[in-house]
C-alpha cells in the first residue's frame, strides 16, 4: 500500500520553502547562455525545434533547449519550477493560468523590450496582444497562436444519412428545440437496429452511433463543449472580460442552454458522461461511434490524421441572433521572472513572436500563428494538405468570437464548476443547480 | 522451536543491566553513531515536515508567498465543508471494501500457501501484482475496463449484458478502484499472514488432530487465535495504507464523476497543489493524521497486537 504520509506532503511543502530562497537571482549580462523553453503540444514540437535552431544560427551565443511536456504534467511541473527556481526561462502560457502567475510575481513584464525593440503588436490578429496585458497594465506575453471552435464530422456517415456538406455548413440552433442542429444530430444518431434518432422506435438505450460526441462536461468554460452555443445567446461567462470578478452561471439563458445540451444525453443523441472517462472523444469519433465532434482548431491534425476516416469541417451553428459564435483563445510565450538570462530570454520571445518563427510554424500546418500574415500562410499550408479550415478562420473574419474568460482564481473556479457541471451533464440535477455553484464561485472574489 | 527462539532473548535481558554499567560513557558515542543515520532521516523527512505541516495548517499559504497566520480558520472551514465530509464517506467506503476483501482473500491464500501450494514458484507468482507500480496497475485496469475500448466490456457486451462504466459511473468508481488495489495487494498481505502461519507450532495441529478436531474447529480454535498478533499488524498497516489511497484515483477518475471518488488524499492534493491552498491542504492532512492515529490505536487495543497467545 502506498506509504505516503502527511509527512511526505509537508516534506514537499517544507522542501519547497527551503528552495524558494534560491530562485530569482538574475544578474546583468549580455544576451548569451542556454535558455530553456517549454511547450505542451507535441504536434508543435518539430516547428519550435526548427525555430530554436534558426534562432541559434542568428544568435550563436544563445542556445535553446526545447522541452515538451503533456498538458497534464505541464502546469504542476511549472509551479514546482517556480517554487524551486528551476522554471524554464521561456514557456508557453495559457490565458486560464497566467492571472495567478502575475499575482505571484512569476512573470517578467515585456513592456521595456516591446518599446525598445519597437515590436508591432498590431501585426497580430486583432485583440490577441491585448489578452496578455495584466490588470496592472503590464504586458506579460507575446502572442504565438490562436484557436477557435468548429464541427468536425464523419462525412461518410453524414452522406449515408443524406446530410450534405452544404447542410452541415448551414445549421442553426436555439436553446428551446435545438433548431436544425438538433434535427441533424438526431438524424445522424443510429441505434443497434439501424433506426435513426428522428424515426419512430429509436432505442435510446442501445445507441450504436451518436449524432454528437462528448468530451466531458466542460467545467466552467465549456470551451469545446457548449460555449459555441451559449455564446450565440449573448451570454458571457463573466461580467467583463478580461479580469471579470463575477460569473454568470445563474443566468436563466445559460441554464436553458445547458439543459438543452444535457438533454441530448437523455434523448440518446450524445453519449453518457460516464462513458467518456478513458478513451478520448476523437478516438471514438475515429472508431465511427459519433458523427459530429465540436472541437478546437488545435485538433485539426488529429482529426484529419486518422486512416480511412473521411472528415469534414463545418462552422458552428448560427444562433437566434443570426450569428455564429466561438470562443477565441490565444496562447503566448512568457518569461519566468527568475530567469538567469533575462536578455537572451527576451530576445527569444521576440523571435518566437516574429514572422520569422511564426511562418515556420505556419508551414507545418498544425496551428494558426498569431501574426495575421503567418496565419494566412497556415491556412494555405492546411489547404495544400487538403484540409479546408475556413470554418475556423471564418469566426475571426466575421468577428463572431468572444475571448476565453480571463479571471483570477481559475483553479478554484474549476474546483467548484467541474463537479457541478458533471452533475448536470450526468443528468442527476437540472442546470438550475448551477445557481448554487455560481454563488460559491462569486464568493471567491469577495 | 519456540524454546530455542526464546533463549537468546531471555539471556539478553539478564545480562543487560550488569553489562550496561561496565560499558560506561564510551558506548553512548558508538550508539549515537549507529542511531544517527536513522535519526537524521527521521528528523529531516518525518519530524520537521510534520511539525511544519501542523504549523502550515494554521496559516493561509499559496506556496509562492509567505504563510500568513490565521488561527483555526482552516479547521472551522473544514468542519462546514461538504466536500470534506464527502471525502471522509468516500474514503471510508473504499477502506471498507478494500480491507474486508483483501484480508479475507489474503487469509485464504495464505492458508493455501501453507497447506497446499508448497512450490516456491506458485508462492512467488502470488506476489507478482505487488511488484507492479501502483500507477501502472491503475493504468492497466483503466484500459482493460474502459467503457469504449476495454476488453472486459467487450466480453460483457459479447455475452449480451449491458456494458459497465467502471470508472465513469458514481456507483462503480470506488468499488472498481478498491478491487484493483485488492488485486494488487492481496498477494503481499497473504505473504505476511503466511509468515504468521509458519510461526504456529505444528505440534498444536497434531494434538488437535489426535483429539479429533474438524478442520473448521482447528481453524477457529487454533489458527485464528495464534494468528491474531500478525493479523493485527497486517490490519493496522493495510488500513493506514488504504486510507491513503491516492495514485489510483489520480491517474483514473481524478475525484469524479462529480465527487464520487474524491477521496481524502486526493482532496488534499487538489486543495494544495491544484488550487495552491497549502494551508487548507495541510489542515486536511493533519485531520487525516489524527484519524489514522486513532484508528491504529483502537486496532491495537482491540486486537491486543502487543501480546501473543503462544506463551
Amino acid at each position: 500500500m502506498n506509504k505516503k504520509t502527511i509527512g511526505a506532503l509537508s516534506a514537499a511543502a517544507a522542501a519547497v520553502l527551503a528552495l524558494s530562497a534560491c530562485g530569482g537571482g538574475s544578474s546583468a549580462e549580455s544576451a548569451s547562455g542556454e535558455i530553456n523553453y517549454w511547450l505542451w503540444d507535441a504536434n508543435q514540437l518539430p516547428a519550435y525545434n526548427q525555430c530554436a535552431e534558426d534562432f541559434t544560427k542568428a544568435n550563436p551565443d544563445i542556445t535553446v533547449k526545447v522541452t515538451q511536456r503533456g498538458w497534464d504534467d505541464y502546469w504542476g511541473t511549472l509551479t514546482n519550477g517556480f517554487v524551486a527556481g528551476t522554471a524554464p526561462d521561456v514557456f508557453t502560457n495559457h490565458l486560464g493560468k497566467y492571472p495567478e502567475f502575475i499575482k505571484n510575481k512569476q512573470l517578467l513584464s515585456l513592456d521595456d523590450a516591446v518599446e525598445k525593440d519597437a515590436i508591432d503588436t498590431g501585426a497580430y490578429n486583432a485583440g490577441l496582444a491585448d489578452l496578455w496585458v495584466g490588470e496592472d497594465g503590464k504586458r506579460y506575453g507575446l502572442p504565438k497562436d490562436w484557436d477557435t471552435i468548429a464541427l468536425f464530422y464523419n462525412s461518410a456517415l453524414a452522406t449515408d444519412a443524406g446530410v450534405t456538406a452544404e447542410q452541415m455548413a448551414d445549421l442553426d440552433w436555439n436553446p428551446q428545440d435545438g433548431g436544425t442542429y438538433e434535427k441533424t444530430i438526431a438524424h445522424l444518431s443510429v441505434d443497434k437496429n439501424g433506426v435513426r434518432g428522428d424515426e419512430a422506435g429509436f432505442d435510446k438505450n442501445n445507441v450504436d452511433v451518436y449524432g454528437l460526441g462528448l468530451n466531458g462536461s466542460g467545467s466552467g468554460q465549456g470551451q469545446t463543449e457548449w460555449s459555441y452555443l451559449t455564446g450565440t445567446t449573448g451570454w458571457t461567462h463573466t461580467d467583463k472580460n478580461p479580469w471579470g470578478s463575477h460569473y454568470n452561471f445563474d443566468d436563466p439563458k445559460f441554464q436553458e442552454s445547458i439543459d438543452w445540451f444535457a438533454g441530448l444525453v437523455e434523448k440518446g443523441f450524445m453519449p453518457k458522461l460516464e462513458t467518456t472517462v478513458g478513451a478520448s472523444m476523437a478516438d471514438t469519433f475515429a472508431a465511427g461511434k459519433s458523427v459530429i465532434n465540436a472541437n478546437g482548431s488545435w485538433m485539426i491534425g488529429q482529426y484529419t490524421g486518422y486512416k480511412d476516416v473521411s472528415v469534414g469541417i463545418a462552422p458552428t451553428p448560427v444562433g437566434e441572433n443570426g450569428k455564429r459564435s466561438s470562443m477565441y483563445n490565444g496562447l503566448a510565450d512568457s518569461i519566468y521572472a527568475g530567469t538567469k538570462h533575462p536578455e537572451a530570454a527576451t530576445k527569444f520571445v521576440e523571435y518566437l513572436g516574429s514572422t520569422a518563427c511564426q511562418d515556420v510554424v505556419a508551414s507545418k500546418a498544425v496551428v494558426f500563428p498569431a501574426i495575421t500574415t503567418s496565419s494566412d500562410k497556415a491556412a494555405e499550408a492546411f489547404k495544400a494538405k487538403g484540409v479546408d479550415v475556413s470554418a475556423f478562420t471564418a469566426q475571426v473574419a466575421d468577428d463572431t468570437t468572444f475571448l476565453y474568460p480571463i479571471a483570477d482564481n481559475a483553479a478554484k473556479v474549476d474546483g467548484i464548476m467541474k463537479p457541478a457541471m458533471d452533475a448536470v451533464l450526468s443528468g442527476n440535477v437540472p442546470a438550475s443547480s448551477l445557481t448554487g455553484a455560481n454563488e460559491q464561485v462569486n464568493n471567491l472574489f469577495k | 522451536m519456540t524454546t530455542l527462539n526464546k533463549n537468546p532473548l531471555a539471556t539478553g535481558r539478564q545480562f543487560t543491566p550488569a553489562s550496561g554499567k561496565r560499558r560506561g560513557q564510551s558506548d553512548v558515542k558508538i550508539a549515537l553513531f549507529f542511531i544517527a543515520p536513522a535519526m537524521i532521516g527521521f528528523t529531516l523527512f518525518y519530524l520537521v515536515p510534520t511539525l511544519r505541516g501542523i504549523y502550515l495548517s494554521f496559516t493561509e499559504y499559496s506556496i509562492l508567498g509567505d504563510p500568513e497566520w490565521i488561527g483555526t480558520a482552516n479547521y472551522q472551514a473544514i468542519a462546514t465543508d461538504p466536500l470534506f465530509w464527502n471525502a471522509l464517506a468516500v474514503t471510508s467506503q473504499y477502506v471498507l471494501i478494500n480491507i474486508v476483501l483483501q484480508t479475507a482473500l489474503a487469509l485464504g491464500l495464505a492458508i493455501l500457501m501453507h497447506r497446499v501450494a508448497k512450490s516456491t514458484l506458485i508462492r512467488g507468482a502470488l506476489l507478482l501484482p505487488y511488484l507492479m507500480a501502483n500507477v501502472i496497475a491503475a493504468l492497466l485496469w483503466f484500459w482493460l475496463l474502459d467503457y469504449q475500448i476495454g476488453i472486459v466490456n467487450y466480453f460483457i457486451d459479447a455475452f449480451g449484458f449491458p456494458k459497465v462504466a467502471f470508472f465513469g459511473s458514481a456507483e462503480w468508481a470506488i468499488p472498481t478502484q478498491a478491487l484493483i488495489n485488492t488485486w494488487r495487494h492481496m498477494g503481499y498481505t497473504a505473504l505476511l499472514i503466511f509468515a504468521g502461519l509458519q510461526s504456529i507450532p505444528s505440534h498444536l495441529y497434531e494434538v488437535a488432530n489426535l483429539d479429533g478436531a474438524s478442520p473448521m474447529q482447528t481453524f477457529w480454535r487454533i489458527t485464528m487465535p495464534l494468528l491474531r498478533p500478525v493479523l493485527a499488524l497486517v490490519l493496522i498497516v493495510t488500513v493506514i495504507g488504504s486510507f491513503q489511497v491516492f495514485d489510483t484515483v489520480a491517474v483514473t477518475t481524478q475525484g469524479g464523476p462529480v465527487n464520487a471518488s474524491r477521496v481524502l488524499q486526493f482532496y488534499i492534493y487538489q486543495k494544495a497543489f491544484t488550487e495552491s491552498d497549502f494551508g487548507y491542504g495541510s489542515a486536511l492532512a493533519v485531520i487525516l493524521f489524527a484519524i489514522l492515529a486513532i484508528v491504529a490505536f483502537i486496532q491495537m487495543k482491540f486486537l491486543k497486537g502487543n501480546d501473543s497467545d503462544l506463551d
